[in-house]
Formats: structure tokens, C-alpha cells, sequence
């Protein structure tokens, strides 16, 4: 990659603001994003990451972007997907195992409703003050 | 057909017994006389953790928050809500914000944690620099670059507040403003990421979460103290934080954001990754610089002040990496924005690891002055399995421990102090009443003991002669007498010590001493521990009128110390007991306790 200018990475920031704020890279408009920090990983978030990419592989969904992610703050309920679905409220999961992240594809993103007894409402990155 | 509504309710033990799950019963079976179980999912959830104001039902997408719910409020809340998107306002949180869909951001509750340091972790990739630059990420560096003088950077972080989160507390802004004030030529700027301290996980979760706050509060750093090369110290032990670093680091030199000539601005800054082989000594400022040299880390006598002469004799910054995360923050927001938050000496936010025998554990982010009981009870949720609350421990094996009368300090650098600890780091440790306060005090000892470099005497002997009384009490053969040499040796090592390691080893001991003197009475007096934690003065019995004589436990017994016929009453052999509690699991009448 080329070195930046001031002007490039000013020019960057804004294309990828939008680029967020739209959820939206390459036709991409469900992201499911996965807590991959050593609290994640200790917990099963390899597995857990691995089973969503062969579901959504097995099911040829092509529209469903996989993120990782840090920690969140939620160690007491690794791992932890975080699923963002057009039309559907924001939600995050706690304590998923490569069964429940076969459910996430299956039931969550393919039929649009959500998981009995794995929905992880703490006060989170979506409802904590932020800087 | 997609939802159009769902009804979350809580679905943790609180809130079941208080109904929970009729009400999940009671919305499906209405929702479905009402047809609209195909426009409405109900769904069960794990502990919304506000369980004193339990059952909670939220709705989505509205966020609408309700609480005390009763199976005989369900109908409202379809007739109204569902079907007609009205909020049901007797039944929100606070009725005066009723008005407008009251969602979980307005209860104060959810309100606690404020993240500045954590702004990005569990939102980024980490692996990715644009998702850092999408939200504000080196924006802070323009504006240091091409806007600002080092000075005004030196004094924007004065005006901030901000001190060191290392665990001592020193104004950042004055460490910055000495390495400044010496003469122009090589100066250095080291991230201290040696995080040792038992229990504590914040620095490493911030590094796997946003490596990238930290290189560019190292380039503002650099610039303002007029260093052109850094070096990032992490523990050898963080191999995905490490990862995460060398990928950051590659791809902000790839693009021009470190290296010659940054944006044009004509400011090189490079950085190198040094890795600290897990010496607890080495998180010390000048026992870390030896070790960078490729020397053996240990400390030296100060000053001369690393800001004076550190790295290879040069002015050297030292930094720890919950602090630099405060700093592109600070340059974006201004310091009259950041000085705002916190308590009147301590500016700013704490991240705490929260961990013991807490509910919630996990990583946390608060203002400074909130209370330890709104950390514990409200955001960790309690103390786990109904037990009671003992005592917390800040700062890992150099802070103290802090009993219950003290619940409602609100935390900064000098309250902690004044109650015997220190922040320390940030490490949070909850204990509950089946923890021993002399079991606790070995376990730090221990720590220290073992991590002691052996330079200074104090340290070095004072420690280790601590522990050797710990052990004695813990045994049963403490007098009232190693009270008084225990409390003459911590004086002595905290005066004498050449490093913060010596001078705080004793503090697991001395707060120990001064809150639970009891505890350490009734180990020499009675040859008593209450937890049960002291094996040594654990006794097993076996109660004549309960046994019946299975033998059970004399076969299950590892050391041959039960001795008994079939339905005779058996014997404990006190001598060759060693109070493992093989017996007690086993016995199926209760007939064996200790005490």
C-alpha cells in the first residue's frame, strides 16, 4: 500500500465511516461478529467461529459478513457473537458453542428470529456510555 | 414471514422465581389466541442482571424496558404496546422518562461503565487499521502533527489530569514535561505492557482489542517529548496480543503512519517489540529498561528519574498502556472535556478485572469515584452463590485488602490509599466468607517471594521471613509475639525497599493485620480457620450417633488413618489424617464434619 497523505487519511476515515454506518461492504448486509480475544478463544470462540463459517458455507449464504472482535467485557459469558441482521434488532449472544452457532445461522439469520435462553442483554458496547 | 416484534424475558433464576416463566407462557398463549404469534417472537433470555427490580420483559426493536411484570400485566402489554405502540407506562422503570420509549440507556443502572480506554474493544477488528480509522482512529495524530507545539501537547495533557494507570499515579503530563525540558538528541519512548499482577487481564484486552490506540498515543508521545524510536515491552506470556501488535505495527508502516516523514509532517517515529520473559520485577520502570538492554531486569536506586536518564543513559518516557489508550481520546475531546470526568484529585476512567467470587466477571470501565459496591453489586451483579461478601482486593500483591466497612469509598488514587490498598493496575479480586484472610496474605506472599529480585536485603529477607510466619500461623504454631515482628518487618520493607515491588509486598499483610486481627487470633489462640482454608488446623470427626458402620470411609480414606469394623462406630487416627475430605465426600449418612 501507498503511503498516506494527510489528505488520503482524512479521505479514508470518511469512506469508511459510511462504509460502517451502512453495514454494508460488498453487498454484504448481515455481519455476525465473534469476541476473539484470548478470553474468547480460551472459551471455544475458535470452534464457535469455525462452525459458523462451515454453516454458512454448507448453506451458500453469501450476504453474511464474519467479523472478529476483542473483548467486550462480557468474560463471564465467552464466547460471544454479536449478530446484526437489516430489520432485526442488534443482539448479542453469550456462551455459544458450535451448536448454538449452527442456531444463529439457521434460525437467527435464515428465519429471522431469535434464540431461546442464549441472548446476552448486559449492559454492553451498544448500551454503555462511550467516548 | 419475519418478526416484527420481539419480547425478551429474562430468563435467570431471579427472575423465574418471581414468575418469569409464567409470563413467557402467558404472552405465547396470548399471542397465539390473537394471531399474532407469527408477527411476535417471545423469547427467554439469560440474566438481564437487574434482578432486584425482576421480572424484566424488553421489548425489540423498541428497547422499551419494563420491570416488576406480572403474568396478569401480559394482556397491557400486548393490547397496548404490541398492538398499538403505546407504552405501558406504570410498568417502565422510571415513569417520568415514560414518555419517551424508555430503553435500558436511560436506567442509571445500565449507566455505570463509561468507556474511554475500551471505546473500541468488542467493536473493531483489531486485525483491521481501517476500523480503527473509521472511528476517530489517528485523528488525534493530525491534529498533533500539523496544529499543535510539543509543548501545547505537554500541557494539554497537564491541563487533562491524566496519571499514570500503572498503578502509582504520577501526572502524566509531568513525566512528559521533564523528558521535554532535556537537551535535544536521542530520547526514548517505552510502552510498559508488562502486566503481571495475579488476576488482572486489562492491558491485555486492550491491546487484543485496539492495538492501534496505543501506537498512535506512542507517536503523540514521541512527538511531544521529541523521541523518534519506541519500544513496546509485553510479556513474552500474550502471544495473541503480540500478534495483534506485530499486525498493527505492520500495516501502520505500510501506510506511512509510522516510520519516516509520518503524513508529511517531516516527525519519524518508529516502534519495536521487546518481550519481557514473565518477571514480575520487570513491570518496575528501571528494572524493564535493564531488561530492553538485554541486561538482567533489576531495579536501581532513583533518581536519577528515567525522564532524566533511562534507556541507554538517554531521556527515556515510560508509559503503561491503559494510559496511552486515554490519550488520542484526550487530543480529540480536549483536556477541559476529560478533566471533567472522575473525582477532584483523579481524572478520568478506571478499567477494572473483575474476578473472584462475582457474579459478572469480566472487564469493566467506570468513572473515577465510583464506589467499590456499585462495581460489585451492580455491575458484577453480586457475590456468587448467595454467599456473603468478605473483602476485595485491589492492585494485586502490592495493594491491600479492603473489608466491607468500606464498600462505599469511592475510588481514586488517594481514597484507596487512606484504606490501606492502591489501584494498582486494576486487577479487582472478590472474595466471599469462605476465603481465609492468613490463606490470602500467603497466597501474595508467595507471589512476591518468588518474583523478588534479591538485590535489596528488605525485600529479599523481609519477605521471605513474612511468609515463614504466615506459614507458622497457618499451621497452628503462630504466638501473639509474630504478630508484633510482622508488623515491624512490613514497616521495614516498606521504608527500606529500593523498588515499588519491596515497598508494597508487605501490604497484603499489613491490611490483612488491620482489618481481620481476629481472623489472626483466632488461628494462634483457638488453632481455628473459620473458611476451612488452613488444612492444618482443620480437624475431621466422625459423629457416633450418625455412622453406621459402612466403611466406607475407611476404605476410601488415601492415608489408612480410619479405622473401624462393619457396623461398628468407626475412628478418625488424628496423627495420620491429612485432611484431604475424601471422607466427608463420601460418607452417605453426614456423619463425618470438620472444624
Amino acid at each position: 500500500m501507498a503511503k498516506l497523505t494527510l489528505e488520503d487519511l482524512r479521505r479514508m476515515r470518511g469512506e469508511k465511516q459510511k462504509a460502517m454506518e451502512m453495514r454494508d461492504s460488498s453487498n454484504k448486509d448481515v455481519q455476525v461478529i465473534v469476541g476473539m480475544g484470548t478470553c474468547g478463544i480460551a472459551a471455544g470462540a475458535k470452534d464457535t467461529f469455525t462452525a459458523l463459517v462451515d454453516t454458512l458455507t454448507e448453506k451458500g449464504l453469501t450476504n453474511v459478513l464474519i467479523r472478529q472482535t476483542g473483548c467486550m467485557g462480557l468474560c463471564h459469558s465467552e464466547p460471544t457473537v454479536e449478530v446484526v441482521v437489516p430489520g432485526m434488532p442488534t443482539v448479542i449472544y453469550g456462551h455459544v458453542d458450535a451448536a448454538t452457532a449452527k442456531d444463529i445461522v439457521a434460525k437467527h439469520i435464515v428465519g429471522h428470529e431469535l434464540i431461546e435462553g442464549k441472548i446476552l442483554d448486559k449492559p454492553s458496547i451498544d448500551i454503555v456510555k462511550n467516548a | 414471514m419475519a418478526y416484527q416484534s420481539y419480547v425478551l424475558v429474562c430468563g435467570g433464576t431471579a427472575c423465574c422465581s418471581g414468575g418469569g416463566d409464567r409470563i413467557v407462557e402467558e404472552f405465547k398463549r396470548q399471542l397465539k389466541e390473537q394471531n399474532l404469534d407469527e408477527t411476535v417472537q417471545v423469547v427467554a433470555t439469560g440474566c438481564l442482571g437487574f434482578c432486584e427490580q425482576g421480572p424484566i420483559v424488553k421489548i425489540l426493536p423498541q428497547g422499551t424496558f419494563y420491570v416488576q411484570v406480572k403474568a396478569e400485566d401480559v394482556k397491557e402489554i400486548i393490547a397496548e404496546h404490541l398492538v398499538k405502540g403505546r407504552v405501558v407506562q406504570r410498568l417502565c422503570y422510571d415513569p417520568e422518562q415514560a414518555k419517551k420509549l424508555v430503553a435500558e440507556a436511560n436506567i442509571p443502572f445500565y449507566q455505570k461503565q463509561y468507556r474511554i480506554v475500551l471505546r473500541n474493544c468488542g467493536v473493531i477488528d483489531p486485525e483491521k487499521i481501517e476500523d480503527y480509522i473509521a472511528r476517530d482512529g489517528y485523528k488525534a495524530i493530525e491534529k498533533v502533527l500539523f496544529e499543535m507545539t510539543p509543548e501545547q501537547v505537554v500541557d494539554e495533557m497537564l491541563k487533562s489530569g491524566l496519571r499514570g494507570r500503572g498503578g502509582a499515579g504520577f501526572p502524566t503530563g509531568m513525566k512528559w514535561k521533564f523528558a521535554q525540558q532535556q537537551p535535544k538528541g536521542q530520547k526514548y519512548m517505552v510502552c510498559n505492557a508488562d502486566e503481571g499482577d495475579p488476576g488482572a487481564y486489562m492491558d491485555r484486552s486492550t491491546l487484543e482489542g485496539d492495538p492501534h490506540s496505543v501506537l498512535e498515543a506512542m507517536i503523540i508521545a514521541g512527538y511531544a517529548i521529541g523521541a523518534t524510536k519506541g519500544f513496546i515491552y509485553i510479556r513474552a506470556e500474550y502471544p495473541l496480543a503480540i500478534h495483534r501488535l506485530q499486525v498493527a505495527i505492520k500495516q501502520a508502516t505500510e501506510l506511512g503512519l509510522l516510520g519516516k516523514d509520518i503524513l508529511g509532517s517531516g516527525f519519524d517515529f518508529e516502534i519495536e517489540l521487546r518481550f519481557g520473559a514473565g518477571a514480575f520485577v520487570c513491570g518496575e520502570e528501571t528494572a524493564l529498561l535493564q531488561s530492553i538492554e538485554g541486561l538482567r531486569g533489576m531495579p536501581r536506586p532513583r533518581p536519577p528519574f528515567p525522564a532524566v536518564k533511562g534507556l541507554w543513559g538517554r531521556p527515556t518516557v515510560i508509559n503503561n498502556i491503559e494510559t496511552l489508550a486515554n490519550i488520542p481520546v484526550i487530543i480529540n475531546k480536549g483536556a477541559e472535556w476529560f478533566s471533567k470526568i472522575g473525582t477532584a484529585t483523579t481524572k478520568g476512567t478506571k478499567v477494572f478485572a473483575l474476578t473472584g467470587k462475582v457474579n459478572n466477571s469480566g472487564l469493566i470501565e467506570v468513572p473515577m469515584g465510583t464506589t467499590l459496591r456499585e462495581i460489585i453489586f451492580d455491575i458484577g451483579g453480586g457475590i456468587r452463590g448467595g454467599h456473603q461478601f468478605k473483602a476485595a482486593q485491589t492492585g494485586g500483591p502490592s495493594g491491600g485488602i479492603i473489608p466491607p466497612q468500606f464498600l462505599d469509598t469511592p475510588i481514586d488514587y488517594e481514597s484507596l490509599a487512606k484504606i490501606g490498598s492502591i489501584m494498582g493496575s486494576g486487577g479487582l479480586i472478590v472474595m466471599d466468607e469462605t476465603d481465609c484472610v492468613v490463606d490470602i496474605a500467603k497466597f501474595y506472599l508467595d507471589f512476591t517471594v518468588d518474583e523478588s529480585c534479591g538485590k535489596c536485603a528488605p525485600c529479599r529477607i523481609g519477605g521471605r521471613k513474612l511468609l515463614n510466619y504466615l506459614n507458622k500461623i497457618a499451621e497452628g504454631r503462630g504466638t501473639e509475639q509474630d504478630i508484633v515482628d510482622m508488623q515491624q518487618i512490613c514497616d521495614a520493607m516498606n521504608k527500606a525497599s529500593l523498588c515499588g515491588l519491596g515497598q508494597t509486598a508487605s501490604n497484603p499483610v499489613r491490611s490483612t493485620l488491620r482489618y481481620f486481627m481476629d481472623e489472626y487470633l483466632e488461628h494462634i489462640k483457638d488453632k481455628k480457620c473459620r473458611s476451612g482454608k488452613c488444612s492444618k488446623l482443620v480437624a475431621y470427626k466422625i459423629d457416633p450417633a450418625k455412622c453406621k458402620g459402612c466403611t466406607m470411609c475407611a476404605r476410601k480414606c488415601p492415608a489408612g488413618a480410619i479405622t473401624g469394623t462393619v457396623k461398628q462406630l468407626h475412628v478418625i487416627d488424628r496423627a495420620k489424617c491429612v485432611k484431604c475430605g475424601a471422607c466427608e465426600a463420601t460418607c452417605k449418612f453426614g456423619a463425618i464434619s470438620h472444624g
